[in-house]
Order: C-alpha cells, then structure tokens, then sequence
C-alpha cells in the first residue's frame, strides 16, 4: 500500500487493472468502456489483462477446485496492477472476502490471494472512496437504484452510488421501496428456481414501477438483466442501465434489452 | 426419524405455494410486520450488535464444552427432583414419552409448542398409540385442527389466513352456536381459549419444549405469548420436558443474554409475554405443580455436528428471524421446504439432520442475499454454510448430471483464456443476431429465464475484442 500512497503523492499515474467481469466482458461491454471512462477521467492509466471469470458460478456451485483454479488464474493476472476494479459488487465480493478464503491456510496463496484483496474495488466504492472522484455528467430525469445484495452486505456499498449519482446534473433520485432486498437474481437459482425467483423479481418490478422513476439502476449486470428482462416481459416502461453508463454520460445509447442502433 | 421428508420435491412444493392464493395472501400479510417490529426494537438497544457478539461467543464456548454443561445439567435437574432421559433418536425420545404417560393411564396431553416433537413426529406416535395430544399454542391449535404442521418457527399457523381459521373454527366446534361473530381476531382467541380451557383440566400429562435449559439450576425455560405453557406445565400430574442437547446454557445470567435477544429478533418486543421457568416436581408446601418433572433430551444427529463444518448451526436459538428477511421464504412459506425447519436455518439443519441426499436442495434453494446472516442474533453464517453443503454434493456426485456437465464446459474455458476469449466472441455474435430486436423471448437453454423474462441480447463483440481493438488504434 505504500508503494500507492507514495503514487498518489508524486502524481505519477495510479495503473488500474480492468477486470471487467464475464457478464460484462460478453453481454454489455459498454459498461466496460464506461468503467474505463470513470476511470481514466480521474487520472488512472487503464489496462485490460486477459481475463475470463472470478470463479463466483462455480464457488457457489460448491465446485471449490476451479474456483480455486480460476481465483489464482486471476490473482496471477492482476498481479501487477496498484489497484483492480470491478464494475460489479458480487464479483468484487467475490475477489476481496472470498479468494483469502478460498486459499485459507495455503503459504504461498493465501498471502496473494489477500494481498489482491486488498487493492481491489467495486467501481463506486473506488470512485468514492479512494479516487474521491466527481464525474462530471448529466442526466434529465428521475432513476432509481437497486442496492444489489454482495455488494451491500459483503463490502458494505450503500452510500457510495447515492453520493456519486447526487452529483450528476438533472438527475432526480427516487428510491424505491425496500431497495435493498434481492431481485431473486442470484445466479444460477434464477434458471434452477426460476418459479420461485420469478415471484421475487415481480415484487421487485411492482417496487421499481411504483417508484415512479423513468430509468432502474444498480451496480451489478447480474441483477440488471433480470429485472430488465422481467420489466420488458410486464411491459412496464422503465428504462435500465448500469451506474457506470450514467456517471460516464453513456445515456444517449441504448439501455439494456433495447436494440442496438 | 418419523416426520417424513419431502425436500428433495422442493421446487414441486414451490410451484404449488406459489399456485395457492391463500397462502400468498397470508404471506403477504406478514412479511412486513415481522422485518418492521424487528427493526424497530433492535434500534432502542444501542448495545445489540454487542449482545449478538456475545451470545456468538457464549454459544460457541457451550458447544466446546457440550458435555460437561449437559452433565452439570442432568445432576441439577436430579438434585431438584427431576427425573433425565437420553434419546439418541426420534424413535427412543418418543418411546421414553409413551411410558411415561401409559405408567400414569394418561388418555390425553396438553402440549406447549415444541419443534422438537414436530422433529420426532411425537403427535402421529402418541395418537396412533391412544393418547390424545392438544395443542395449547393457539398458532398450533390451529393447525392441529387442520391436521397441517408448523409453516415457521414461532408463528406455526402463519400460512393460513383469518377467514380460513374462522372456517376451521365453526367445522370442529360444533356445539356453538353457528350465527356466532368470529369476524376479530380476539373472538377467535376468546373461542379457542374457552374450547382449550376443559382439556387443560383433564390431560393428565404437560409436555413442553424448552427455549433454554440452565446447567447451573437443572431448569427448563420456556417463552410464550399466550400463558398456554404455564397451564400445560402446572396443571398435569407429569411435566415432560423435550428438548434437544444444544440447548443447554450454563447460569440464569447467560439465559438473559439470550432471552434479550430471543424476542426482540423473533416478534420484536423487549421480552415475551410470559418467560417460564421450571425447576423439578411439585414440593411439599408447594401450592400447585406437577407431580413429577422428566426432562428428554434428544440428540438426533447433533452431537454429529459437533467440531465439523456445521457446528455454528448449532447456535441457533430459533428466532425465526432468517426467515423472517429470506426472499425465497417469502415467496413459498415454510412447508415448501420439505420437512420440519424452514427458511436458512432449515436450509442448513435439514441435511444435518435427514442426510444432504434427502435434504440437498434446501441449500441450493438460496439467492445467498446475505440477509439472514445480517439478522441472525447469534451470528450463524448461512449462507456459508449452505454452501459448504452444496461443496458436500458437489464432492459427492449428488448433483444434477446436466448442472455438473454444464458445470464443467464452462470451466473448461474459464480456464483457458485465449480460447475462452475466441468461443466467447463467436458465441455472443451468435446470440447477437438471434435477438436482433435487443431481447430474446426464449432461450432454448435457458427456459426457466425465458419462461418469465425476456433475455437481453449481448451487444455483440466482446467487452475484450473490442479493448484490443481501442488498443490497436491507438
């Protein structure tokens, strides 16, 4: 950590390995090159090291070997980086409580494996709380945002959106009630329980419609996808995109589920 | 074990609560009340968080020394003229308790609300066997009518809705009059108080739970709401404790830890109504009580548990409060889960107890929100320890075939980035095209989302193709 903190003293550029979740990386790289955006607008260099997923399907799957395969394949490949960033807080979760546990007692990866913790963020926790950044953006009309369940209780993310989104120009933040319950998302449960966690994203949705807000946002593309999906199934007309697009002033391009142009 | 499990046909069970309007209804009714009233007294005790930090320890000290607080238990319970019964099993905790009661000609007996004899099936024994069990609990009372189990820990009757009770009401108590008012809650209270009132005097034999069980005194305790285990316990010739091992604490002062935690997290009030505690037989000079005192102490899988991987499960003090906040609870009730604990506790004690081969779906039925971790009083974290049970099948085969091939394709490339980057950008192109209007309506791998959401298309290239790209023209 000194090694950063000297860094940020002399201004030489903080270098932030990108990792951009698998979610990210295959279904909506725009919230990859907005996280980039955030991020070099606030003076770090990005890198994107070859990537493919933190682990998380199989670690909950109770595969412990690949994940532990695949934590190590990630640890090794944002070694080098001062800080690693993810625009997700599940997969940050993932990175920062669990890859220490998953290597608990093991000399040589453990010490890696926390030392990787230790620099890593969800991307608004960074931006708020270490890069103490404002992006300067604008956005006409009202959104409202969904507190996805990893990033709230596994790292505690609740303050940071809210304090980054009240600084973007025209927004109006509306919040829905109960924000911080589950979208019925998790994971593989959703296509396994697909029932059960229908009925949970149709509270969700009722939530999200009777706030009033024009635009769903949240931190995670996990959620994001579910109740897009579940609010373009009801018709209701609400659009939906990640934190980042907003604070990156990506607005203008199409939200989740909407064709491209 | 003699309540029968059906939690391998969780998702079965699902789709019916989730067809059952009226169990929506009810579910629906008190979802808020629960998280709110919780809510609301743990925020007047600035000191909780430090009393759950405590109970946490207290619990895990017990459970180090299992043996010796059961030992100091039983010689107290002796010491004060009660009489300890060991059960390995649900077979012999139900056999100890049909002594009893054929040694005192007991035709019927009045039960307080007891998990334990839910676990041992003790009512279906007991019955079977001639003896008449009542439930004094008004929630149990309930479902005894209706010849349901308990749906949640302490609000056993929660799945039904007034109208349905007051429609049980006037099928079993025949001899009232039928234009009766039972539109309030309170009349339907007053009806079964007054129906329960008779079968108190004549049950020749209480048995009770035990919220905790104190190895310094050799007493039982009991919370309740409605007084019905003060009767259940004072009123008949024997008093039958049942309880399970973990239960034990070692002084009065660490069960006040407890008892401050119990109600605020499970009903949200300072204490319970009535917080009992009982200690051996009647004694001479005393003015009422029962002539003799047997605790059952039932083991029936715990002590298994000891020092393994589920040991923290052993904490729970049954609050009920993980349920009370679990989404997938909510939107299923309790029965869906299979056998007699529901929610993320149940999730986790079931395959402790049944087998994970019969109780492995409860653990994986989990969104793993962390919300019953947030709010359980002693600290148990479920969610990790669902998973260590999904890391036990996943060891074990127990899987689907299709999950752990899926499984595996995946992580065959996960692991190989290079090709994973190739087959991915080709993949997603694929799909691309395929939801050309920015959303697929059905996915043919992928039912259970398309069933009920449409599935938002990928955009296209991949996030990493088109970095290399950026890279490349720069």
């Amino acid at each position: 950590m000194s090694e950063q903190a000297t860094a940020a003293v002399t201004k030489k550029p903080i270098r932030v390995g990108l990792f951009a979740t698998c979610l990210v990386d295959l279904m909506r790289p725009r919230i990859g090159f907005a996280t980039a955006k955030l991020l070099e607008d606030a003076g770090c260099v990005v890198e994107v090291p070859a990537q493919t997923c933190c682990g998380q399907p199989a670690f909950n799957s109770g595969d412990r070997e690949t994940a532990r395969d695949l934590a190590a394949q990630a640890i090794e490949a944002f070694a080098s980086y001062d800080y690693v960033v993810l625009p997700s807080g599940s997969c940050a979760g993932q990175v920062i409580v669990h890859y220490p546990e998953l290597f608990a007692g093991n000399a040589v990866w453990e010490p890696r494996a926390k030392a990787l913790a230790a620099k890593t963020f969800e991307l608004t926790a960074f931006l708020s709380d270490v890069l103490k950044a404002m992006p300067a953006a604008r956005f006409e009309g009202s959104v409202t945002y969904h507190d996805s369940c990893s990033g709230l209780r596994e790292l505690g993310i609740k303050a940071q959106p809210r304090k980054l989104l009240a600084k973007v120009e025209g927004l109006t933040l509306v919040e829905m009630k109960d924000p911080d319950v589950c979208c019925g998302f998790g994971g593989t449960f959703c296509v396994k329980y697909a029932d059960v966690s229908n009925k949970i994203v149709e509270k969700k949705t009722a939530s999200i419609a009777a706030s009033g807000a024009g635009t769903l946002l949240a931190g995670d593309l996990g959620c994001l996808m579910n109740m897009a999906g579940k609010l373009f199934r009801e018709g209701k007309p609400v659009r939906v995109r990640h934190i980042a697009e907003v604070l990156a002033g990506m607005s203008d391009e199409p939200a989740i589920g909407e064709p491209e142009r | 074990m003699t309540q029968a499990v059906n939690s391998p046909q969780f998702n079965q069970n699902a789709r019916k609560a989730l067809d059952d309007s009226y169990l929506q209804k009810a579910l629906a009714r008190s979802e808020k009340g629960f998280i709110e009233r919780r809510k609301a007294a743990v925020e007047k005790l600035p000191e909780y968080d430090a009393l759950r930090d405590s109970a946490r320890d207290l619990k895990d000290h017990i459970l180090a020394h299992l043996d010796l607080y059961l030992e100091a238990y039983e010689k107290n319970v002796i010491a004060s003229g009660g009489h300890v019964h060991w059960a390995a099993n649900a077979e012999e905790a139900n056999e100890i308790i049909l002594n009893i009661c054929q040694r005192l000609n007991a035709k019927s007996v009045a039960k307080g609300k007891s998990m334990i004899s839910e676990e041992t099936g003790l009512n279906t024994y007991l019955e079977a066997r001639g003896i008449k069990p009542i439930e004094t609990d008004l929630g149990e009372y309930i479902i005894q009518l209706r010849g349901e189990t308990p749906s949640h820990l302490i609000a056993p009757a929660l799945h039904v809705t007034k109208e349905q009770i007051e429609a049980d009401f006037r099928r079993a108590h025949t001899d009232l009059p039928p234009e009766r008012n039972l539109d309030e809650p309170t009349s339907l209270l007053a009806e079964a108080r007054a129906m329960l009132r008779d079968k108190f005097l004549s049950a020749e034999v209480g048995i009770t739970g035990a919220n905790f069980l104190i190895a310094e005194t050799g007493s039982s305790v009991i919370v309740t709401n409605e007084g019905n285990g003060d009767l259940t316990q004072t009123l008949a010739k024997a008093h039958i404790v049942i309880s399970s091992i973990e239960k034990v604490v070692p002084t009065r002062e660490d069960a006040a830890t407890f008892l401050r935690l119990l109600a605020r997290t499970a009903s949200g009030t300072d204490l319970s109504v009535y917080t009992t505690f009982s200690t051996g037989a009647r004694r001479e000079g005393d003015p009422d009580g029962p002539l003799e005192y047997h605790v059952v102490l039932l083991d029936n899988g715990r002590s298994n548990m000891l020092g393994g991987k589920f040991q923290e499960m052993l904490r729970c003090i049954r609050c009920g409060a993980c349920m009370n906040h679990c989404p997938v609870f909510h939107a299923v009730g309790g029965h869906a889960y299979g056998w007699v604990y529901p929610g993320p506790m149940g999730a986790v004690l079931t395959p402790s107890l049944v087998g994970v081969e019969k109780g492995g779906q409860l653990p994986n039925a989990s969104t793993f929100c962390g919300r019953c971790e947030e709010v359980c009083p002693v600290r148990i974290p479920l969610p990790k320890l669902m998973r260590n049970w999904r890391e036990r099948e996943f060891e074990r085969h127990l899987q689907p075939a299709s999950v752990r091939y899926g499984l595996g394709i995946w992580a065959m490339f996960a692991k190989r980035p290079v090709l994973y980057r190739r087959a991915t950008a080709l993949a997603m192109k694929l799909l691309r095209l395929l939801g050309g209007k920015g959303r697929l309506r059905s996915l043919p791998l992928a039912s259970g989302w398309t069933r009920h959401r449409d599935f938002p298309a990928p955009q296209g290239e991949t996030f990493q193709t088109l970095w290399k790209k950026r890279d490349a023209s720069r």
